[in-house]
């Protein structure tokens, strides 16, 4: 495919499979895949906890703890917070983990392009 | 203020009219100065369907709260909350946390890797022409029934301010609404549509802070006494607690999980959200557009908490119930409570601006998607150059708003959160499993995307039809017949997992290997951003 889905000049001579199999690529790869699985599988985890018990427990949830404020109604706000932290959190890694790599990464694809060889080329006039 | 309208007189809201019109006609007039200007750069493709990726994080963000916050979290929700009490606040929460399905698995990966449209991403490792047919339905689809539900909303407060339930002066109102957001799209392009969004979320987000505030000062800044005040007005001490709504029975149990898991899952699936995030001009801006949204989204959420409480404690569900427009008139009755005429008619306006924005942005998705995926790379196989798909894109765009304006003198009385949950849901089963695997399930093949896609926009459509919301209920669409024999009102449960599962099925009984450069160039591109689509200078 390609021509409809990216510019033409900077991917077109670039050996993916090889910059693919780079140790830095599959440093970046893991370290988004072992932040984002696991904080998905927990948010839907907590959120869908939290609608069972919406659900089921309405009892327990209708427990008053603090004047009309219910346990319900303190755990509808909590995924708020939560939502909020997991933002802050994850912004944060990847200002720290993510970022600096992939823009190494970039970098050197841009500047030096894999050939099909596995050889780094000289720089590329852009 | 407050002394003045204690009582909420609805024969009173006519008197008003004149002052709502004055207010909505200032906004148009406003945007649409905006618009023009904005417009003047409108050149290439990029331009028109991604605003030449000019526009910064923060803008990106507001203008997608704009988006996101639409009639049926303004209206909608209130109402829900007001009526339904606690089960009202689950749409809050479901549509805040669904956000980050689309920050961390979706915003920078689909930048990355896409030029216009989300069948761009889908298409990108797998065969074209039927991955794009596919996604392109998808798309037309889920903006169809979200088109539905926001004109639908447009009914509503009509009837409430003209305090007309006349079906010919209602149409009127639609149809000069619809013409309106024609305007916008076809001058605009995204640029346009992206200032009224960025203009609307401000009024939005302000008009419900002052409310809120408003709210909370009259119960002194204590949540507990708005809570018991809203329960002595209900005389019901149940809207606290959840159930009210979906405790009724197990089906209705049932209902109320199959909501939230479309709620939580459809976000990052809705077509015109996911084209918002080529409108900047990196990932890493894309990602600040999500964490903005997020804020001011979920900061819209809580007002929306004290807002529905409060009109359940100071006008009423009984009130609120009865009023020409029903559950959708709890924020505007609240704000004429309030502030009299005044509050009501900029509260409505903003409204009225609510519903034109995120018609307009629904109706840039659906037009990019079907010049770009079904006009330019199906029908003249690639040939056509970006002028021609740009005048194709404009000729759509006059289409859908009459099939806008169409559906929404047809669609009226619904809640229109809950029309929007049923969008959600089609979203979900439909796209969101061939876009988590497209970019993380390395084996995904052609064939699995295509059961997945048509597999869950299909199951969620048939089991929408034959459903209670169509049939067979007291608030059913068409109430004389009964053929609902899929007993939830939102499909989610189902279709979902079933979209899953087909993508699975598919790919597994696929005998063709897809090309693993092709993977490989997607996984590369999309977490480092190399070859990534750049902003357009000017």
């Amino acid at each position: 495919m390609g021509k409809d889905a990216h510019t033409p000049d900077a991917a077109a001579s670039v050996d993916f499979e090889q910059v693919q199999s780079t140790g830095q690529f599959q440093e970046l790869r893991k370290r988004h895949r072992s932040f984002v699985f696991p904080m998905a599988v927990a948010f839907l985890l907590w959120y869908f906890a939290y609608v069972l018990l919406a659900d089921y427990a309405v009892g327990f949830m209708s427990t008053k703890v603090w004047g009309n404020i219910n346990i319900g109604l303190i755990l509808g706000l909590l995924q708020f917070v939560s939502t909020f932290a997991i933002t802050g959190w994850y912004v944060h890694y990847s200002n720290k983990r993510l970022d600096p790599i992939a823009a190494e990464i970039r970098n050197e694809i841009e500047g030096h392009e894999f050939d099909k060889h596995g050889n780094r080329v000289g720089e590329v006039n852009k | 203020m407050i002394g003045i309208a204690t009582a909420v007189d609805v024969a009173a809201l006519k008197e008003t009219t004149l002052l709502n019109m004055g207010v909505f006609a200032l906004f148009v007039a406003v945007t649409m100065v905006i618009v023009f200007r904005a417009s003047r750069n409108n050149k290439t493709a990029a331009d028109y369907y991604a605003a030449g990726r000019s526009f910064t994080g923060s803008q990106n963000g507001t203008a997608i709260a704009g988006d996101y916050l639409s009639a049926a979290s303004f209206l909608g929700i209130t109402g829900a909350i007001a009526i339904n009490g606690y089960d009202g606040f689950m749409y809050s929460i479901g549509f805040l946390v669904a956000w980050l399905v689309a920050l961390l698995l979706v915003a920078e990966l689909l930048r990355n890797t896409g030029k216009f449209t989300m069948a761009d991403v889908l298409s990108f490792r797998l065969k074209q022409r039927p991955v794009r047919i596919a996604a392109a339905i998808s798309t037309l689809a889920v903006c169809f029934f979200y088109l539905l539900a926001q004109m639908a909303g447009a009914g509503s407060l009509i009837s409430l301010l003209l305090g007309i339930s006349d079906w010919g002066g209602q149409a009127l109102v639609i149809i000069v609404v619809g013409a309106l957001m024609i305007m916008y799209v076809l001058i605009g392009g995204m640029k346009g549509t992206t200032w009224v969004q960025i203009i609307k979320a401000v009024l939005l987000i302000a008009g419900a802070a002052v409310m809120t505030l408003w709210v909370l000062a009259i119960y002194g800044f204590n949540l507990s006494s708005l809570l018991g005040a809203a329960v002595e007005t209900a005389n019901n001490p149940a809207v606290l607690n959840p159930g009210l709504q979906y405790g009724k029975t197990e089906t209705s149990k049932l209902d109320f999980m199959s909501l939230g898991l479309a709620l939580v899952l459809g976000t990052a699936a809705l077509p015109h959200v996911l084209m918002r995030f080529y409108t900047v001009p990196t990932a890493k801006e894309a990602r600040k557009s999500v964490v903005w949204a997020i804020w001011l989204i979920g900061l819209f959420y809580l007002f929306t908490l004290v807002l529905g409480y409060g009109a359940a404690a100071l006008v009423g569900p009984e009130t609120i119930r009865t009023a020409p427009g029903g559950v959708n008139a709890a924020a505007p009755l609240l704000a004429f409570h309030l502030g009299g005429p005044l509050l009501l008619g900029f509260i409505s306006a903003v409204a009225f601006a609510t519903i034109l924005a995120v018609v307009a942005g629904l109706t840039i998705t659906a037009a990019a998607s079907f010049a770009h995926d079904i006009y330019a790379s199906v029908i003249s196989k690639g040939k056509a150059d970006a002028d021609t798909e740009v005048k194709v894109a404009r000729r759509t765009v006059v289409v859908i708003g009459v099939l806008a304006i169409l559906g929404g003198i047809l669609a009226n009385g619904q809640n229109v959160a809950f029309l929007v949950a049923l969008a959600f849901a089609v979203a979900a089963s439909a796209n969101l499993p061939t876009i988590v695997y497209s970019l993380f399930w390395r084996k995904f093949t052609t064939q699995g995307a295509v059961w997945s896609m048509y597999g869950g926009l299909g199951a969620a459509i048939i089991l929408i039809i034959f459903s209670p919301v169509v049939s067979g209920g007291a608030t059913s669409m068409i109430k004389d017949a009964n053929f609902a024999l899929f007993p939830l009102s939102n499909p989610g449960i189902v279709s979902i997992p079933l979209a899953f599962f087909l993508g699975w099925l598919g790919t597994t009984l696929d005998k063709k290997r897809e090309d693993s450069a092709k993977q490989a160039e997607m996984e590369v591109r999309s977490l480092t951003g190399v070859g990534a689509e750049k902003a357009v200078n000017h």
